[in-house]
């Protein structure tokens, strides 16, 4: 196995370079520990969660839309079924199998039990996990590292494949924002290496405290780091082809972070494109365009990981739904009620979760969008006390009491 | 260790000042030693100062610790002839609100609606014509060149406002000045991503937060509630009396409706159908109400502190106040206006205080009395007492300290001046304790590196740059209204520690092509006498012994620097 591959040679090239033995050992508990790792992804600009996970069932899905609405089964561009009512987007095909097997769970008219419309608020309240609190400062993620800080704990338990920090993981807990892992440490040209030790030392004498673990973390990281990017560049496994954007890119970089057992517990990507108010197009056009690089990045995460998935769970999310009626512009405004996906070996997929409220005018959200029938915290909940390890959310998501158990994970 | 007596005595000095009006009785409060050595001086510096650049420690100590912190307290008798004609580049920083909407944003404006416009009759053709191909493609990048220039030059604004923001706090001799703006701004913050706040940065800096850093809190606070930029980040342009508002659109709803069951009116099909159009358009911008977001954060934030004292029902009293303080065009580059339709009249009881409701442009003057209780409660006085001491004495100030500086707040009717100074000039400020306790922001350590190096700033975008992004503090870009924390906690962890090290490898490196670092005067070499002077200048020679041995062994002047500047040592002030 990859793994075990790279701890090997791992721990010689470390050892070659003089570097301090104790990580190593840290890393191989690490490994035997087979860590739960959780992949979060925030589909920003609020995606049409209709188009997505398609009620074909509905005679008020293709009334309300019809330039956009997509065909059903069996037609051209049509959606492929998933149980006889509900299809999923033709270009996301991948991830219809996923579904079949049962590795792949959908939980429909989801959302945020606020009525904002606004991207910048949403986002934040699905991402501090308060809605309609703006003056949390922290994100639920963080909440969640904070509350299990363990020893083991790595300077990669929880990293971002963002430039910047996302404001889910902003908090206490310590997390890590890179772009691009090879880009990750001392940039000084010929000089990185004497510079490195060079900072290391001063850090290791520091007065402030804070200041001295920190720079010990980060060097420690570095240096972990060096390891997996001696190693040339990463191949993927099982033939797995990741699409060349940035998504694609990032979901390759938490696969090879995962298998080079770094410690991995939570992992961030993002992709946008979503806000379609203008000709979203319906089997083909700009919609299908950003669903055909989401779903070939999903896929290709899944089959590159391959039996590892058996500790992974992914799962997507976006600020809000769009309008159930298509507009004058062949698009949809900002709406209310989505869709997310949760996917991974724990995951009692093949079941689209959720009571559907029905697209009858009379049914909708304020007579317009698809009401929010599970509060998107009632999935992080599951996510967090059954896929990983807290005992409670009371900390994580303060003032909320799950208002149902959907059993996704069992 | 020298520093380690400053704080013991409790120096009484006689030092000339130039302001008569300062109160003898509280310059003999003043504990600001009259004789301090290098590492006080360097402690003032990194406080009242974004850091000290090559000389400063010895300018401060020819004109006097005491007179430095006065001079600085009064940043209208300093001149700052170079940051003046440095900022002359950047016109629109002088642009009234007006002349920046008709300029800008208004054509902006005019154009974006024009082009949905378009936009929407190319969709209906292509419906028409059953295309569905031609709907791909992102429609950013169908915008005609024209309106791609237009915007470039509207987001002109906004860069010109953050060059200026970091040329000022690097080159303006007004330091205290820079400092409070930042910390002001914060305080008040808004973001410059939600919506149209981008269009009120300019303005909503220069003239709600500039003016008033050392003036009173209270104008300080009515100009914000004034100001766009804040009534639409916090949303209270759209906060209406449910039932005016609801009224209003009701009789809309009532006449349309009368007219398309009238028999007798005349209505074409093509009539009825616009009509119908604009039913559902009224119904959809049908006034959601209150907004409650302004008058939280008034309180929880700008005013009393989260634990002031106050209800959520009168969170909820204080939005009824404000119903009514909007925008006039928030799409537009409009202006703060009053709308009386869309106030609530009624009778109010905030903190225990009834305001009485007004009909009509009286309504405003309820808001008004709200800022004035607010402005003078005890809690604010506290709670703003607490937010300087943090800024410049530890994370944690000392109780004694929040309560004398809540005191002068109180005594001089809220007198930032006044709050300030209590707080420079304090035994607590030069104690043992606050000496290099805080560690720098993002902000300050950028700065305080380019003060150090003497950094000639060309074009402060790689700066700006690097805050948004590797070192993950956007100027502008606070998303929450609490403001960027302002502790250690927040700012060190391990990306952000590499990335400070590689802002000093760039910036004394020369890559950042835009900002020049004279490398061969400030270390034409490696020599101790030159290791001696520079951490002296920066760090006032004191450095751990595992520091000197790194600069000791670098191996050029460019290494050297970056050693210092990336070091432990130089991440506190």
């Amino acid at each position: 196995m990859n793994r075990r591959i790279f701890l090997k040679n791992g721990t010689m090239a470390m050892l070659a370079l003089g570097f301090a033995p104790q990580f190593i050992t840290k890393t191989v508990q690490a490994a035997r520990a087979r860590r739960k790792v959780l992949v979060t992804i925030f589909q920003r600009g609020a995606v049409d969660g209709l188009s997505m996970i398609v009620p074909y069932g509905e005679e008020w899905y293709y009334k309300t839309r019809p330039s956009i609405g997509i065909p059903k089964p069996g037609a051209e561009t049509g959606v492929v079924d998933l149980d006889g009512f509900f299809g999923i987007h033709p270009k996301m095909a991948p991830l219809a199998e996923l579904f079949h097997r049962h590795e792949l769970a959908i939980v429909h008219a989801c959302g945020s039990p606020d009525p904002t419309r606004s991207h910048f608020d949403a986002q934040d309240y699905m991402e501090s996990g308060t809605p309609g609190v703006k003056s949390t400062r922290d994100g639920w993620l963080n909440r969640y590292l904070h509350a299990r800080e363990h020893a083991d704990a790595t300077p990669f338990r929880a990293v971002s494949l963002t430039q910047q920090l996302p404001r889910s993981l902003q908090g206490p807990a310590p997390a890590l924002a890179m772009a691009q892992i090879s880009r990750f440490g001392i940039q000084a040209g010929r000089q990185t290496d004497t510079m490195q030790a060079d900072f290391e030392s001063q850090y290791a004498a520091a007065a402030d405290q804070l200041l001295g673990t920190t720079g010990k973390e980060a060097f420690d990281a570095v240096k972990m780091l060096k390891g997996v990017n001696a190693a040339g560049p990463y191949t993927p496994a099982n033939g797995a082809e990741y699409p060349r954007s940035g998504f694609g890119d990032a979901m390759k970089q938490i696969a090879e972070l995962i298998k080079s057992d770094l410690g991995l517990e939570v992992a961030f990507a993002e992709l946008g494109g979503w806000d379609t108010h203008v000709q979203q197009g319906n089997g083909n056009g700009q919609l299908a365009n950003r669903l055909d690089d989401f779903a070939r990045s999903l896929a290709a995460f899944y089959a590159d990981m391959g039996e590892g998935m058996a500790d992974v769970v992914v799962v997507t999310m976006s600020e809000f739904g769009r309008a159930v009626n298509e507009n004058g512009n062949r698009g949809t405004d900002h709406g209310h009620g989505n869709a997310m996906m949760i996917m991974g070996g724990p995951v009692k997929g093949g079941k689209v979760y959720g009571k559907w409220p029905g697209l009858a005018p009379e049914r909708r959200y304020e007579n317009r969008d698809l009401a929010v029938t599970t509060d998107f915290r009632d999935v992080f909940t599951e996510l967090v006390t059954k896929h990983l390890d807290a005992q409670t959310t009371a900390t994580i998501f303060p003032g909320f009491t799950p208002t149902q158990r959907l059993g996704i994970l069992g | 260790m020298s520093h380690r007596t400053i704080g013991a005595i409790a120096v009484f000095v006689a030092f000339t000042l130039a302001s008569q009006w300062h109160a003898a009785a509280q310059k003999s409060d003043s504990a600001v030693p009259s004789d301090p050595d290098a590492p006080t001086i360097l402690h003032a510096l990194n406080r009242v100062a974004y850091g000290p650049r090559p000389g400063d420690i010895d300018r401060v100590r020819a004109m006097g610790l005491a007179a430095y912190i006065d001079q600085q307290l009064h940043p209208e008798t300093i001149p700052d002839p170079a940051v003046d004609s440095a900022l002359a580049a950047f016109p629109t920083l002088t642009m009234s609100e007006e002349q920046l909407a008709e300029k800008y944003y208004r054509p902006l404006e005019a154009m974006r609606r024009d082009q949905q416009q378009k936009q929407a009759k190319a969709a209906a053709k292509t419906a028409k014509a059953g295309d569905v191909a031609a709907a791909a493609g992102d429609p950013q990048a169908q915008l005609p060149p024209e309106m791609r220039a237009m915007r470039q030059d509207a987001a002109s604004v906004l860069q010109n406002l953050m060059q200026a923001r970091i040329i000022r706090a690097v080159d303006s001799e007004r330091q205290l000045n820079e400092v409070l703006v930042d910390f002001w701004f914060n305080h008040f913050n808004v973001y410059a991503q939600k919506g149209v706040v981008n269009e009120y940065l300019n303005t909503y800096e220069r003239d709600a937060i500039r003016p008033y850093v050392l003036g009173h809190f209270r104008d300080m606070l009515g100009a914000v509630a004034h100001s766009p930029a804040m009534l639409f980040y916090l949303d209270n342009f759209q906060s209406a009396d449910p039932q005016m508002g609801r009224r209003g659109a009701n009789q809309q709803v009532e006449q349309i409706e009368r007219r398309l069951n009238n028999p007798r009116a005349r209505v074409t099909p093509e009539q009825r159908e616009q009509a119908m159009a604009r039913l559902e358009q009224v119904k959809k911008n049908m006034p959601r109400g209150l907004n409650e977001n302004y008058a939280r954060e008034l309180m929880e934030l700008h005013t009393l502190g989260v634990d002031g004292g106050y209800t959520q029902k009168d969170v909820q009293e204080v939005a009824r106040v404000f119903t009514g303080w909007t925008i006039d065009q928030p799409r537009g580059g409009g202006r703060f206006i009053f709308r009386p339709a869309m106030h609530d009249p009624g009778t109010k009881v905030v903190l225990g205080q009834t305001i009485a409701g007004h009909e009509g442009v009286d309504g405003m003057r309820e808001g008004e009395r709200v800022l004035d209780i607010l402005a003078m409660h005890p809690s604010t006085a506290k709670h703003i007492a607490f937010e300087l001491a943090q800024r410049f004495v530890s994370d944690t100030p000392p109780p004694t300290l929040v309560d004398r500086a809540a005191n002068v707040y109180l005594a001089t009717n809220g007198d930032l001046r006044e709050v300030t100074r209590a707080i420079l000039t304090s035994p607590e400020f030069f104690s043992v304790d606050a000496y290099r306790a805080n560690v720098k922001t993002p902000l300050e350590f950028a700065i305080s590196a380019a003060r150090a190096t003497g950094a000639k700033i060309l074009v402060a975008a790689p700066i700006v740059q690097a805050l948004r992004t590797s070192l993950g503090m956007p100027l502008y870009g606070c998303q929450p209204p609490i403001g960027y924390k302002t502790t250690a906690d927040a700012w060190v962890n391990t990306g952000a520690l590499l990335a400070r090290m590689n802002f000093a490898l760039q910036l004394v490196g020369n890559q950042q092509r835009a900002i020049r670092v004279d490398v061969p005067s400030l270390a034409p070499d490696t020599s101790e006498a030159t290791r001696t002077r520079l951490v002296g200048q920066m760090l006032a020679g004191q450095i751990s012994s595992s520091t000197s041995a790194t600069l000791a062994k670098a191996p050029n002047p460019q290494q050297l620097l970056a050693l210092l500047l990336g070091s432990p040592e130089f991440q506190k002030r």
